[in-house]
């Protein structure tokens, strides 16, 4: 089974939640798709046991065989490339690596070469298995590294995907092919009026979700009555602590220091199972 | 006229908080919300729209039935795995590069514009606003992003601003590219937890990386006073100026919950005076440029 926990809104908890939960279950796989700004490692110290490189396909002109037409420039919908009068310019931060640029060359003049935007992590801690990426820094891309990331979820683990903030590609691309979404949220104006958006996006997907009320009793009763009325369910509350929010800031998942918490993760977990096979 | 980006890695550490506060203390802005897909500067700002764009940010595939001979050569070229087994185009992967109608052999394949969003111009009592709303589970934000630049820009000039302030998004990536580059300064607002720390760090190196003047907020300091200590200390030894620090109070959040900047909901209170402190330290900052 794969559980995206995704929120909309940063800084609700998504981190927090998928950490906790999958240290609270057996046979476990956490991967972090936030590949812009990980934290998830943060948590967990984990042993890396391999690195590698994360690369995207992107266009070489050989000006010996160009002979400026332009095609290339007129064919690419990204602008990454750019034909003056006797050079070519390739802009690889902007290319989406579709190969259009050498299938429209006449002249054959266009390779593709690698090139390295960012890198993937594997390692684990205890029983847990952990896999995320880093963006390289100044790259706009995150989209292919969340890919790569997402090709080593284990076939019969129990995979959580911890999701990126926001509502655009990054996140679509993390919650693709999920059997169900945890959206984690926080009873504040803010905290509802993402999760509408996400709870739309998903809709749209065809994802079932539910709901994790991270902070519970600061705020208003907004996104109780929101939940209400649009039958999602709400999976968890997890209440404003002030130990809790102490022991996030030093990096420490609270269901550790807070047994009584741990069971409830598991609960949430089966929850999500039997709505899925529901 | 300057540029000020307040942007922080992390989510959910009080971009937009700092930010309406700063529209509701200067004179004389124009206010960004360059959070395109999550934007919640409106429900402080509460601004009223006069004129609307539709943001045509992408194209789709589309395949001719009628025409289409099932060959499954678009499927193969396809790079993004957009084709399915049956030939149909899933939207949401295919990135719109028009790679299948080259390579269809009997053009059944067209390339259309999708509507991604829509961009605003906004009147509010503190003053205008350029802001958008990215279709939910668009991709192309930084496109949109550049959009509401431009119009921030625009209203600047026509209105003799000497200020745009632009409210970021998370993340380091497109769309905080796209809010960052060309800007006088980044007020990177951080809190002290171990993820807060290391994102930091990370939004401190893109700044680096496209030459923008890094400033630091740190909110919610008492939280972790050992975090904090680490943030100014690494600060110091960088000479990154810490702007601002902010303390815990729940009176935040009940701003938020009544749609009011905190500077006006509670203006008596310690997060007002720390807030407006930490707008005179970055107001000198941005005016005599160390």
């Amino acid at each position: 089974m794969i559980v995206a926990v995704a929120s909309g809104k940063g800084g609700t908890g998504k981190t927090s939640v998928a950490v906790n939960m999958a240290l609270s279950i057996d046979n476990a796989q956490l991967i972090d798709c936030d590949v812009e700004e990980p934290n998830a490692h943060l948590f967990l110290s984990p042993k890396i046991s391999q690195t590698q490189a994360v690369t995207v396909t992107v266009p070489t002109v050989n000006e010996k065989l160009c002979d400026h037409c332009g095609k290339c420039a007129h064919f690419c919908q990204y602008n990454a490339l750019f034909v003056g009068s006797d050079k070519v310019l390739v802009f690889s931060d902007l290319c989406h690596s579709c190969g259009g640029c050498a299938l429209v060359c006449p002249k054959e003049a266009i390779t593709e070469h690698q090139h390295k935007i960012g890198i993937l992590k594997l390692g684990s801690t205890d029983d847990l298995e952990l896999v995320y990426g880093e963006l390289e820094v100044g790259e706009p891309m995150s989209v292919p590294v969340i890919r790569e990331v997402k090709r080593h979820i284990g076939k019969d683990k129990n995979v959580i995907l911890d999701s990126p903030p926001g509502t655009s590609c990054p996140v679509i691309q993390t919650v693709k092919d999920s059997d169900f979404c945890i959206l984690v949220t926080e009873p504040t104006p803010f905290g509802l009026h993402d999760l509408k958006i996400m709870i739309q996006v998903l809709e749209n997907m065809r994802i079932p979700s539910g709901i994790v009320i991270n902070r519970a009793g600061v705020g208003d009763n907004r996104v109780y009555e929101y939940c209400k009325e649009k039958s999602i369910p709400i999976l968890l509350e997890i209440p404003y602590a002030r130990k809790i929010a102490e022991l996030y800031s030093r990096g420490i998942p609270f269901s550790q220091q807070m047994p009584e918490w741990k069971a409830k993760f598991q609960t949430l977990f089966n929850t999500v199972r039997k709505l899925v096979n529901k | 006229m300057k540029q000020l980006t307040v942007l922080s890695g992390k989510g959910g550490t009080g971009k937009t908080t700092v930010t309406a506060s700063f529209a509701d203390l200067v004179r004389n802005a124009v206010v960004a919300d360059c959070d395109v897909d999550a934007p919640d500067l409106h429900m402080l700002l509460h601004p009223k729209i006069v004129r609307t764009q539709e943001f045509r940010g992408s194209k789709l595939a589309t395949i001719d039935e009628t025409k289409c001979t099932k060959c499954g050569l678009c499927q193969e070229k396809c790079n993004f795995s957009a084709i399915t087994e049956n030939l149909q185009i899933d939207p949401i992967s295919c990135e719109g590069c028009g790679v299948c109608s080259f390579v269809c052999p009997v053009s059944a394949i067209t390339l259309t514009e999708r509507v991604s969003g829509q961009a605003y111009i906004s009147e509010t009592k503190y003053g205008f606003m350029a802001h958008a709303l990215l279709t939910p589970g668009e991709s192309n934000s930084g496109k949109l992003v550049t959009l509401v630049r431009q119009n921030a820009k625009m209203l600047a000039e026509k209105e003799h601003a000497d200020l745009v302030i632009i409210d970021g998004s998370p993340g380091i990536g497109c769309p905080v590219i796209a809010s960052v580059t060309g800007v006088d300064a980044g007020l990177i607002v951080t809190e002290p937890t171990m993820s807060g720390i290391h994102d930091l760090e990370r939004v401190l190196s893109l700044l680096g990386h496209f030459n923008v003047r890094p400033l630091v907020c740190i909110n919610m300091h008492d939280i972790n006073d050992e975090n904090t200590k680490r943030i100014v200390d690494f600060c110091a030894e960088n000479g990154i100026k810490v702007v601002g620090k902010i303390p815990f109070n729940q009176a935040v959040t009940e701003a938020m919950v009544n749609e009011k900047p905190i500077v006006e909901y509670a203006p008596e209170s310690e997060v007002t005076k720390k807030i407006m402190e930490m707008w005179e330290r970055t107001v000198s900052a941005l005016t005599c440029g160390s």
